[in-house]
């Protein structure tokens, strides 16, 4: 096997890894504001679909990605209404959005399959790009890859350093204190939900745009929860993200590459890796109940009712 | 303008018309959504929702497709009272169809009584054991069973889909990614011949009247209860919340599993690539439509089973496409959560100062509830 | 001379589904003047200080404000009219520091960094001194009470609203906050001091206005009134007294040795070394500001949470440790936790169904039978504890979250008290309880101890340990003092073993040590 073939291999866990940080780093968010959104798997792939299909008609990617920043958008406002406003069950009202998402998608996209869109274009850094060995692993990838470990840090820093994480601290620990206080609790858990509606609009998109550019239903194939399994593995923080993705993005490609390498495990074998590398990861984190309450932001899942 | 006002006790006439009011929300959603792809709304509602009742070999298929949704909603309901939720149901059913499956193939040729017995307990183990990861990863290591039971979910898909490519595959069978045919004694025998509906459906019944039993009447299921609702009374009672997250997740999945072997050993006859169009998922709708009870269940299954069944002769006659199915599936959801609102909540248009709500205790007993304190 | 008051109310009134909270109300606070607002648990003050605050609106009335008609919609509202509010239950996110909290709460947007320094001069200039980088979770009571008032201090209120301040404080840390209220009064502050405590009123407030179910009963100079009169407008009518007849303890029920909990609330207080014996017959008070380690103290005795010794708790001459709540009833124990919706009752469930909550370790109730629930004998249970305990309500089906916070207090007590305990164990019994559920609680706790059981109860309520209890210990920062006869000890010196300063010598030790 090659040296360029290795190098190949162990880039493409960066893409594989992508729309995990895109879709977990937007449920952080609004994890840390206290809300439990399990529509993640519906709204990346409604995100996925949008955005495949306006890249198909306008030739744009950026338009793409814009209507799939939208259509997150747009599912994760019907979510908030519901859990924010009219106060349902987070859990019974996320479970509905990835049903009513994958139905919506599936119907959306229903003349789409088979039908194929320009992958996003990897960037060309100067000089960088041009490194050996270095060159292709690190410094050949479409902006949507920076983009997302920018997206991070930054984040990390609004959550640490500014007001509004100032903020979304305080309501994902107490929200009634916080209401008490003065704090508009609900604008900004609409605020944060709305966020994490585009990020993982944008993560399903990524799939359907560079990973594997077409439209296939289902294509998320659980990626949106294994996002939220990302969330509590970084324990809500935002630098475990990126390890976590890469780490998934490593198994991913693993079982991928597998039979190429010449692994003698059945083909279906090694799809289950990243399904059970998930729930070893989760239990790891999980073991220790101290872990959990240390992290957790306080009021997740509890719904709020302002007096 | 009007505001909601927390109700002082939940309404229970709204319990009960809210998953009406939901599906009649639906249905009009349904509709405009006919409408929108260019069919006449009445005909195309005809044939969606009326139609396919109207025959008898329809009546058979609406109850054929509810019987995995009876089985899986029943099951699940059970834990999601106890705030357990079970969401792997689909994964439980693939195992239980697998595990019956491979005891038909072992026993093919082989024309005795026992051999669908043992396939219905096989199933029902087979689910169980599934079940039981989650509910061990949960109870031991606090892993969150929702995250659990959907990735083994997939891994089951993919199990499955090993055993058809390779070891369970039909010889004869073209290279199709199936098993062989099961034969007469592993198969469920039909209500009456001519439709498809089998024996699975009363066994179906059963598992309602047992579920029923059990909330209604059986202390587990009144822990159960208290658990979901009030986890701190029930450690206070001295409830132990291992034992409510095992009943649920080895009721759910033993049931999941017989739907399992309800479609195996029913219509689809054999194992193939995939035995559910997502009757797992599907069931948690049902669940929750059904308000959680056993007998609500029952009818959103029948329900949800039109939904599948118009769905394919809406395809067939006025070629809608099958996806609306699932569109409707999470609708009806949506509109329910939004109407049960108004269980706990009831609209007040806002009073001017000079009017103001009677007391219900007398004077002279005023206080504030613990809720208003500080 | 005629001056205009900072604030008048009137004719406020506000209520909720079931209860009117505050019915025409009115109000006048004169500026640099202490004014009490006095009343009993459930008497209105909370709502009323709320809607002053903005944090509620009225129904009906009027505010003025330094002369003019305002409508306070909000609480940054009220704070940009000069208002400020000290919460009873403090409005302090654990997670930050106490800089992050003070400039969340402000509404001027600075910088935590930025604020550092006005923290520290405001806090020093008034007798409250905070250090601005320290994370609140690590803080006690006293120190987060000041993070409070240095929060609305900084934002020069000229209205400062202290709603129970002294309820978690011990009582010389109550003299170093009457002296900090001093001095903003000197200097032209205007402070509503909410409370129903009446010596510190006595001792403290200029004019005192008395809320009595919703309504204003009278409004009086503290000084001038006897506490006597003034109780009388709290409660309309005579002060309530209960008396012990002297008995002879019987033999040890509950036994404490040893015992260390390490709390599983990561901001919660570890339990070291607690040692106690409980006998037959007598009832003993835990005194203590909540947040000491009551919880878990509670948790431990109760069985919901395991002990890491089995014979660190001992129940009727049995190792308990390591038992769980149901096994512990079955040995004798009754619990009434703190928390009545969602602890001691389930708020949606109806009193029949929560009868059944503990019901079903009673020996002779037959609710149970292989397993399944008996409805019939559960209900009858409920009935029977509605009649004996007068409970106000629809009848056993009613839901538990419909009763008043008196009247499902009465139930609670009633059903565990109907399961025949051998040891009761009660926290807080008449917390937000009216007064006339209040005295049947508290009578039916001396005739319980009458009866033979070995009663503990765990109160942040000085006066009501003293009226009820044989002994009195004192629960501070994790450690339990020594449990001393009620008549050989004093309020005052209660009070100072409440900051924790019980020395080895008198505090309890494992085993080898007898309470007195």
């Amino acid at each position: 096997m090659s040296p360029d073939y290795l190098i190949a291999i162990l880039a493409s866990t960066a893409t594989a890894a992508t729309p995990l940080v895109l879709a977990s780093s937007g449920e952080l968010i609004a994890e840390r504001s206290g809300v439990l959104n399990l529509g993640l798997e519906g709204m990346m792939l409604v995100g996925a679909v949008a955005g495949f299909s306006t890249t198909l008609h306008t030739g744009s990617s950026v338009l793409g990605l814009g209507a799939a920043l939208l259509a997150g958008m747009a599912m994760a406002l019907v979510f908030a209404f519901l859990v924010l406003t009219l106060q349902t069950n987070q859990v019974a009202t996320g479970l509905a959005l990835t049903l009513f998402g994958s139905g919506l998608s599936a119907f959306l996209g229903r003349d789409l399959v088979g039908q194929s869109v320009a992958p996003l274009a990897p960037l060309h850094l100067p000089l960088l790009s041009d490194l050996p060995f270095v060159g292709p692993l690190l410094f050949r990838f479409d902006a949507m890859v920076y983009g997302s470990l920018a997206l991070v840090a930054v984040i990390g820093w609004m959550l640490a350093r500014t007001r509004v994480g100032l903020l979304i601290r305080a309501v994902g620990e107490a929200p009634h204190s916080a209401h008490a206080i003065g704090m508009p609790v609900v604008k900004l858990r609409y605020a944060t939900v709305l966020t994490g509606g585009a990020l993982a609009g944008l993560g399903g998109a990524y799939l359907s745009l560079a990973l594997t550019p077409m439209w296939v239903e289902g294509m998320t194939a659980g990626r949106g929860w294994i996002a939220l399994a990302q969330v509590v593995f970084a324990t809500w923080k935002p630098r475990g993200l990126v390890l976590g993705a890469y780490l998934f993005g490593g198994v991913t490609v693993l079982q991928f590459h597998g039979q190429g390498l010449g692994v003698p495990i059945p083909s279906e074998f090694l799809s289950m890796l990243p399904y059970l590398a998930t729930i070893v990861v989760l239990v790891i984190i999980c073991r220790n109940p101290q872990t959990i309450l240390l992290n957790k932001p306080m009021s997740l899942g509890q719904s709020f009712k302002a007096d | 303008m009007s505001r909601l006002e927390a109700r002082p006790e939940p309404s229970r006439a709204m319990m009960l018309a809210s998953p009406l009011l939901a599906a009649a929300a639906m249905l009009v959603t349904g509709s405009l959504l006919f409408l929108f792809l260019g069919k006449s709304p009445l005909h195309a509602f005809y044939v969606y929702f009326i139609q396919p009742l109207t025959s008898l070999y329809g009546i058979g298929e609406l109850l054929l497709k509810a019987t995995p949704l009876i089985l899986c909603g029943v099951g699940l309901a059970i834990g999601f009272r106890a705030n357990v939720h079970n969401i792997g149901a689909d994964g439980q059913l693939t195992m239980g169809a697998v595990a019956s499956g491979c005891v038909a193939l072992y026993f093919d040729g082989v024309n005795a009584p026992w051999v669908l017995p043992l396939m219905l307990v096989a199933g029902a183990l087979g689910g169980m054991a599934w079940a039981a990861v989650p509910a061990l990863l949960r109870t031991r290591f606090n892993t969150s069973e929702i995250l659990v039971s959907l990735m083994l979910v997939y891994v089951a898909y993919l199990f499955l889909g090993y055993l058809v490519h390779g070891p369970l595959r039909d010889p004869a069978g073209f290279n199709f990614p199936q098993s062989k045919m099961f034969g007469d004694a592993a198969t469920l025998p039909l209500l009456k011949e001519g439709l498809r509906v089998n024996a699975a459906f009363p066994l179906s019944l059963v598992a309602v009247l047992g579920a029923w039993f059990f909330c209604r009447h059986a202390f587990a299921g009144y822990r159960m209860r208290v658990s979901g609702m009030a986890p701190a009374a029930a450690l206070y009672a001295g409830f132990s919340e291992p034992k409510n997250v095992w009943i649920a997740f080895l009721a759910s999945g033993g049931l999941a599993g017989l739907a399992g072997v309800g479609e195996v050993a029913g219509p689809l006859g054999q194992l193939q690539a995939s035995v559910s169009p997502g009757y797992g998922f599907a069931a948690i709708i049902v669940a929750y439509v059904g308000r959680l009870h056993p007998l609500g269940v029952l009818l959103a299954s029948l329900l949800m089973s039109l939904l599948y069944i118009g769905g394919e002769s809406a395809q067939v006659e006025l070629q809608l496409p099958s996806a609306i199915t699932g569109l409707f599936q999470g609708l009806l959801l949506f509109y329910l959560l939004a109407t049960d609102l108004f269980i706990h909540y009831r609209i007040k248009p806002r009073h001017p100062a000079a009017l103001l709500a009677r007391p219900t205790h007398p004077p002279t007993d005023m206080t504030e509830t613990a809720a208003h304190e500080s | 001379m005629n001056e205009q008051p900072r604030l008048e109310l009137l004719g406020i009134s506000k209520s909720y589904p079931s209860v009117v909270a505050n019915d025409g109300v009115d109000l006048r606070v004169m500026p640099g003047e202490i004014h009490a607002v006095l009343g009993e648990n459930g008497a209105g003050k909370s709502t009323l200080m709320k809607m002053i605050y903005g944090a509620v609106r009225p129904d009906a009335g009027e505010m003025v404000w330094e002369g003019r008609q305002v409508r306070i919609d909000s609480p940054s509202a009220a704070r940009r009219l000069g208002i400020g509010m000290v919460f009873q239950h403090f409005a302090l996110f654990e997670t930050l520091s106490v800089a992050e909290n003070i400039a969340l709460a402000l509404d001027e947007k600075v910088s935590p960094a930025l604020l550092s320094p006005r923290i520290r001069a405001v806090s020093e200039q008034y007798g409250l001194p905070l250090d601005p980088e320290r994370r609140v979770h690590s803080m006690s009571v006293g120190e987060r009470q000041r993070v409070e008032i240095v929060r609305c201090l900084l934002q020069s209120p000229r209205l400062l609203i202290m709603d129970e301040p002294t309820s978690v404080l011990t009582p010389d840390a109550v003299q170093r906050l009457f002296v900090s209220l001093r001095r903003l009064r000197d200097d032209g502050v205007s402070i509503l001091y909410i409370s129903h405590k009446l010596d510190e009123i006595q001792a403290l407030c200029d004019r005192a206005t008395v809320l009595r179910a919703g309504r204003v009963a009278g409004v009086a100079n503290p000084r001038e009134e006897t506490a006597h009169s003034l109780a009388e407008l709290m409660i309309g009518g005579a002060l309530p007294t209960c008396s012990l007849a002297p008995r002879a303890p019987g033999e040890v029920c509950l036994e404490l040795r040893g015992l260390d909990l390490p709390s599983l609330d990561p901001f919660g207080t570890h339990l070291e070394g607690i040692a106690l014996q409980l006998r037959a017959g007598e009832i003993v008070g835990l005194a203590g500001v909540s947040g000491n380690g009551q919880q878990e103290l509670l948790k431990a005795v109760s069985g919901e949470q395991a002990a890491p010794r089995a014979d660190s708790v001992r129940l009727l001459g049995r190792d308990a440790g390591r038992l769980d709540a149901a096994a512990r009833r079955r040995l004798g124990l009754g619990f009434v936790p703190e928390e009545r919706l969602g602890r001691g009752a389930v708020p949606a469930l109806s009193l029949a169904e929560n009868a059944l909550l503990t019901g079903y370790l009673g020996e002779s109730t037959g609710m149970l039978r292989r397993g399944v629930v008996r409805d019939k004998a559960v209900a009858g249970f409920a009935a029977r504890v509605i009649e004996r305990f007068k409970v106000k309500c629809g009848g056993a089906r009613a839901a538990a979250s419909s009763l008043s916070g008196g009247n499902l207090q009465k139930f609670i007590v009633g059903r565990e008290i109907d399961l025949a305990p051998k040891v009761m164990v009660l926290a807080q019994p008449t917390w937000g309880v009216d007064i006339g559920a209040a005295m049947l609680i508290r009578q039916a706790i001396i005739d319980l101890r009458d009866a033979g059981v070995a009663v503990l109860v765990v109160s942040e309520e000085l006066d009501e340990l003293f009226m009820m209890c044989d002994r009195i210990a004192v629960l501070a920062k994790g450690r339990l003092s020594r449990a001393l006869p009620v008549t050989e000890t004093s309020v005052q010196q209660i009070g100072v073993w409440m900051s924790g300063d019980f020395d080895a010598a008198q505090q309890a030790e494992g085993a080898n040590h007898v309470a007195a």
